[in-house]
């Protein structure tokens, strides 16, 4: 078991013939996801791959032909809403979107209206699924993680490698790890996923990483504090972060005396979860 | 990206919403002129993009011409913040009788924009908002429907505005939204929003925040960006699509990823040490862009060390080695380094950097350490 991607995951690449779609698709197949076609308006009828995987100009005619349940964003940010509003409208339940950089606004018009249609959104601006051993549905490097018992999930990229890579040093795997992005707008948020993992009979505990910005880990908190039953361990990123300066993510930063570490940090501990020190302590707290 | 004052009431006007009559000016000769223009009182106030200027005393009220230049003089000689005072707005000054505050701004939690609304309006909102929060009102608007002129009338009936000025403040509040929307603003806020003498309501004051991840459709608004208030570091960091912040330490850092850039720095302080700066290098990073980096963090004088962490997924480690070897060659760096890397061709990579003369580290923990130990060393 697992949560959101398996092997019974049919996939589409939005955006599957340009340079960042191509590479990722050859690794998620090289990986053994089941990646089932592709779209780029205008290059309907063509092949990529050798010819493994056929290409379609629109997400509807894609899924007819393919059956697919899962959908892969990489088109550049000025054309990724309009690629999620797309893949809503053809009925695909979960969309990933890897995209960095969708104006906020964008994503305000995105989320609500996904949220009337049931879809699930990861993302954007996030490096997507991995479900060791099943389905890699992203850019996180398939050799870094080990299937496993914990969850883990993180608002960051390469700092949640950092996190895998360290678990598996330890011989310590993963069920699926989820990468929820920076964006002060996205889809699917800690909440959301630490009850996923909750519900997940294989998951026996959870890593979280979360950094500077916005409340979603306080949330959090106060859903370990009230149901979780499985243990998390925890680290926040940014506790040496200026206020009022963007860290990269546009969702990270320290605004109007809110969203700091130190806060998050106190709600997490106050709800029972063992916060690190350093990302390759985590895996040590469990 | 922040707008000035004088922007932002420059685009309210556009759609709709009433502002003093005004101008901008550089030099107090010019904030004359306008007030001359102008005829009666004006305020002379300063543009920074900090708040608290009122308070640091970059607003002020001169009675004729003359008095306004010598007002300006003293302004635009000012540092409000750290910031020098290059500009003044020349207003003509408004008899008040109340002050509201009016804002469109998006609340990320509840993934809306919200309208937050006060009858106590002026300088001291903050303290109202933190000292007695029943009077601010909030209003979360539908982003796929837009604001509804009901929406802004409710509004106006909980801050217990006056029947008659219903009608106006409704046509402020659509013309707001409208700006908001338009302009891909993260924040669009009048403060104060006054009731005149006279009985008509004036935007006296405004403030405007835009979506860098949306300037691509504002060529317009990206014009306007100030830069004059950026670290030069941090402008050159931009020209490369470098994510940068200067910060006070002496252990310059250069990671790939925000989430780690930050970590890193994180785990320096968590090993004694201070970080000289922020840099996120990005996700797949060419040399010529590492090369660049380096010259960016080595410009600092306070760097005594200076830390690699690089985490290869996209990135690969022998392109960003090849990077480090560019930029050395260039730059002939006397600090001492300390480099990490792991996961997609970090083989090849260290393998690059053996004869480089440089500190090498398995684990962050330990890079940092050594990080701190090297700049230690340096001082």
């Amino acid at each position: 078991m697992s949560i959101l991607v398996d092997k019974n995951t049919r996939l589409i690449v939005q955006g599957i013939t340009g340079n960042e779609g191509l590479f990722h698709t050859t690794q998620m197949v090289a990986y053994g996801t089941s990646v089932v076609g592709g779209v780029t308006p205008g290059k309907g009828g063509e092949w990529v791959l050798e010819g493994k995987l056929p290409v379609f100009d629109s997400v509807k005619t894609a899924k007819e032909a393919t059956d697919a349940n899962a959908t892969i964003i990489f088109v550049p940010a000025r054309f990724a809403p309009d690629a999620m509003f797309e893949a809503a409208d053809a009925g695909i339940p979960l969309i990933i979107c890897i995209t960095e950089g969708v104006a906020v606004q964008d994503m305000m018009r995105v989320r609500n209206y996904l949220d009337q249609k049931k879809v699930r959104l990861i993302g954007p601006n996030c490096p997507g699924l991995l479900t060791p051993g099943e389905a890699k549905v992203g850019i996180i490097p398939g050799d870094i993680a080990i299937s496993g018992n914990v969850g883990v999930v993180s608002r960051s990229g390469t700092l949640t490698y950092e996190v895998l890579y360290a678990m598996k040093n330890l011989g310590m795997g993963a069920t699926t790890c989820v990468g929820i992005g920076g964006d002060p707008v996205n889809g699917t948020n800690f909440l959301d996923v630490l009850e996923m993992f909750e519900h997940d009979p294989k998951t026996e505990k959870v890593i979280m990483i979360g950094e500077i910005g916005g409340n979603e880990e306080e949330k959090a908190a106060q859903y370990i504090a009230e149901k979780m039953t499985k243990p998390v361990a925890a680290f926040i990123a940014g506790q040496t972060a200026p206020p009022g300066k963007r860290m990269g993510h546009a969702g990270a930063i320290i605004e109007g005396g809110a969203g700091t570490a130190a806060d998050k940090i106190k709600a997490l501990e106050a709800a029972g979860v063992k916060v690190a020190k350093h990302p390759e302590e985590i895996p040590t707290l469990l | 990206m922040k707008l000035h004052e004088y922007q932002s009431k420059t685009i309210f006007s556009k759609y709709g919403i009433p502002i003093p009559k005004g101008r901008v000016a550089a030099t107090a000769h010019e904030a004359r002129q306008v007030a001359e223009e102008l005829g009666g009182r004006v305020v002379i106030k300063a543009q920074v993009l900090v708040g608290g200027r009122g308070k640091a005393g970059g607003v002020k009220l001169a009675k004729d011409p003359a008095e306004a230049e010598q007002l300006a003089t003293q302004i635009l000689g000012m540092e409000i913040k750290g910031l020098p005072v290059r500009k003044v707005l020349v207003d003509e000054a408004s008899a008040i009788e109340q002050e509201i505050y009016f804002a469109i701004t998006t609340d990320r939690a509840a993934k809306k924009p919200v309208m937050i609304a006060s009858a106590a309006g002026g300088i001291d909102i903050e303290e109202v908002a933190a000292k007695t929060p029943e009077k601010i009102i909030k209003s979360h608007i539908d982003p796929l429907l837009g604001l509804r002129e009901y929406q802004a009338r409710d509004v106006a009936v909980a801050m217990d505005l006056p029947r008659d000025y219903w009608k106006d403040f409704v046509k402020i509040a659509m013309g707001l939204w409208e700006v908001y929307k338009a302009t891909d603003a993260s924040l669009a806020e009048i403060n104060p929003l006054v009731i005149t003498k006279d009985k008509k309501l004036v935007a006296l004051d405004g403030k405007m925040m835009i979506d860098d991840s949306a300037l691509f459709r504002h060529p317009e608004l990206n014009e306007m960006r100030d830069t004059d208030e950026d670290a030069p570091a941090e402008i050159e960091a931009r020209k490369y699509g470098l994510s940068f912040i200067k910060l006070d330490g002496d252990i310059g850092c250069m990671v790939n990823g925000a989430g780690l850039a930050m970590t890193s720095m994180d785990v320096i302080k968590l090993f004694g040490g201070e970080p000289a700066n922020f840099l996120d290098v990005g996700g797949g990073a060419p040399a010529e862009k590492v090369a660049a980096a380096m010259r960016i963090i080595l410009t600092d004088p306070n760097v005594k060390a200076v830390l690699f962490n690089i985490f290869g997924g996209i990135t690969r480690c022998d392109e960003v080695a090849r990077g480090i070897l560019t930029a050395m060659d260039e730059v002939k760096p006397k600090v001492p380094m300390v480099v990490r890397l792991v996961g997609t061709n970090a083989e090849e990579g260290r393998r690059l950097l053996q004869n480089a003369n440089m500190i090498t580290a398995e684990t962050l923990a330990d890079a940092a350490k050594k990080a701190v130990e090297a700049a230690r060393q340096g001082k």
